[in-house]
This record gives C-alpha cells, sequence and structure tokens, in this order.
C-alpha cells in the first residue's frame, strides 16, 4: 500500500478516535464551563469528513484504475496537497467553531473561513486528480 | 471499469464537488454572516454528500467489484442504471425543497426515490453476493 494511501486511511482512524472523544465531551454537559452543543458541528465533521470522507479518498485512491504504468496514481502532489489541506481545514474548524460560538466577532470568525477555503480546495485538488483515473475499460 | 461504474464514480465525485462547495460556503456565514438564507442549503448539503457521493460512489465501486455470474456478466444493468437515476432524481428532488420553498410532501417523494434506488440496486447486487 502505498505512502500516501497510508496516510489518508491512518489520519481516517485517528479522526474516527477524535470524533468520538468530541462525542464524548459533548455529554458531559453541566461539567464543562463552555456549552458543550457548540461542538455538535465539530463532532459530526470530525466523523463525517474526517473519518468517512478521508477513509472513502484513500481506498479510492488505492484501488481506483492506474492513470499510467509511469504514474499510477496521477499527480501524487495534488493528492498530498489534498490530504494536507482537507486535514488542517478540518482541525482549524475544530477549534475555530467552539471558540466562535462562545465569542463571535473576534479572531475566530476568520479562523471558519480560513476552514472553509482550506477544506474546498482540498476536495478541488482530490476530484482534479481523481478525475482522471476513473475510466472505462 | 464497467461503463456504468464509471458514470457513478464521476457523477459521486461531482457530488463531492457540491456538497463541499455549499459546506464551505455556509461555514464561511457561519464566521462572517452574509447571507441569512444560505441555511436553507443545508438538506441539499448533507444530500448531496450522503446520497450523491458516499452512496453513489458505493453503488458504482461494488457493481464493478463484485463477483461476476458465469461468463462475466454483471447481471442486469438496467436495474443498476435505474437505481443511479432514481437516486439523483431524489436527492435533487429533497435538495430542491428549501430552496424553493416546496411544500413537505415533496420529502417523501424523494425519499420513495431514493429508496426504490435502493431496492433495484439491492436487487441486482443480491445474487452477485456469494461464496467464491
Amino acid at each position: 500500500m502505498p505512502s500516501i494511501v497510508r496516510c489518508y486511511l491512518k489520519t481516517a482512524l485517528v479522526m474516527f478516535i477524535l470524533a468520538l472523544g468530541v462525542g464524548l465531551v459533548q455529554n458531559l454537559g453541566g461539567i464543562l464551563p463552555f456549552s458543550p452543543s457548540s461542538l455538535t458541528p465539530v463532532y459530526f465533521h470530525l466523523l463525517m469528513v474526517g473519518w468517512v470522507t478521508q477513509f472513502i479518498l484513500g481506498v479510492a485512491l488505492w484501488m481506483l484504475p492506474k492513470y499510467s504504468m509511469e504514474k499510477p496514481r496521477g499527480i501524487q502532489a495534488l493528492s498530498w496537497a489534498a490530504y494536507i489541506l482537507l486535514n488542517i481545514g478540518l482541525l482549524v474548524r475544530a477549534v475555530g467553531e467552539p471558540l466562535n460560538a462562545y465569542s463571535s466577532g473576534l479572531v475566530w470568525d476568520w479562523l471558519l473561513i480560513l476552514s472553509a477555503i482550506l477544506q474546498w480546495m482540498g476536495g478541488i485538488l482530490y476530484v482534479i486528480n481523481a478525475w482522471k483515473r476513473v475510466k472505462v475499460k | 471499469m464497467p461503463r456504468l461504474s464509471a458514470w457513478a464514480v464521476r457523477l459521486s465525485l461531482l457530488y463531492l464537488l457540491l456538497g463541499f462547495t455549499v459546506g464551505a460556503i455556509m461555514l464561511a456565514n457561519k464566521g462572517i454572516p452574509f447571507a441569512p438564507w444560505i441555511w436553507r442549503l443545508l438538506p441539499a448539503h448533507i444530500d448531496f454528500l450522503l446520497f450523491g457521493f458516499v452512496i453513489q460512489l458505493a453503488i458504482g465501486i461494488a457493481h464493478w467489484i463484485l463477483p461476476r455470474y458465469q461468463g462475466g456478466s454483471r447481471g442486469k444493468e438496467t436495474l443498476v442504471w435505474g437505481a443511479i437515476s432514481l437516486l439523483n432524481l431524489g436527492i435533487w428532488t429533497v435538495s430542491c425543497i428549501s430552496l424553493f420553498n416546496l411544500p413537505g410532501q415533496w420529502l417523501v417523494v424523494g425519499r420513495l426515490l431514493e429508496g426504490t434506488a435502493a431496492v433495484l440496486f439491492a436487487s441486482q447486487a443480491w445474487g452477485r453476493i456469494r461464496p467464491s
């Protein structure tokens, strides 16, 4: 299994554990100094983007038809860039969203915008590279 | 990869882009509100990613890699074409409800279309899931 695929899959597993950890914190209600309801979108996106989507993207990167004999997985730099942008974007959101809910109007607002741009670019780069590998045989 | 799978996978990649785009706009709007109406896109965001990306990709890949029948046939492809068509019709029906303020009954129509897609796909894939 190539290193890029291993990175996607192992990071997805870490996000899975992280998401369930956030889910646990969410249910600690009265014990915490902040409202755990602000963690709901973070929990959901760590689970659905960080775990489910990232795992799917990793497996697809591994098993889609080869682009060519020389470049079986297309332009690997695009897949690496997508991996980095997606995960940094997701983590920026995980930090920014609860802080934004706690006190908006500060730098946290811009963290959400940064996160949106990073994840969106990650998605675009992944699709650009994967698209060429989806071919009829 | 058969033509049908290529279509399903390409469609799913397009939905990934659509879903991420809608999600990014909603997240940015959460940071600095610029369009309160954007929240009407939430059902579309969910359906694009869950049904359009995840489920459609699973159908396309499953059709490609599940064991074939004797002679190399993948069974009645028309059933899977039907499943893909109904799934996409269902996704857009559900997505248009909040966007165009359609009556709630349309949600039943959308879910029925998606449910029928599941039945069509399951009936086609069932026979291919067997011991080797």
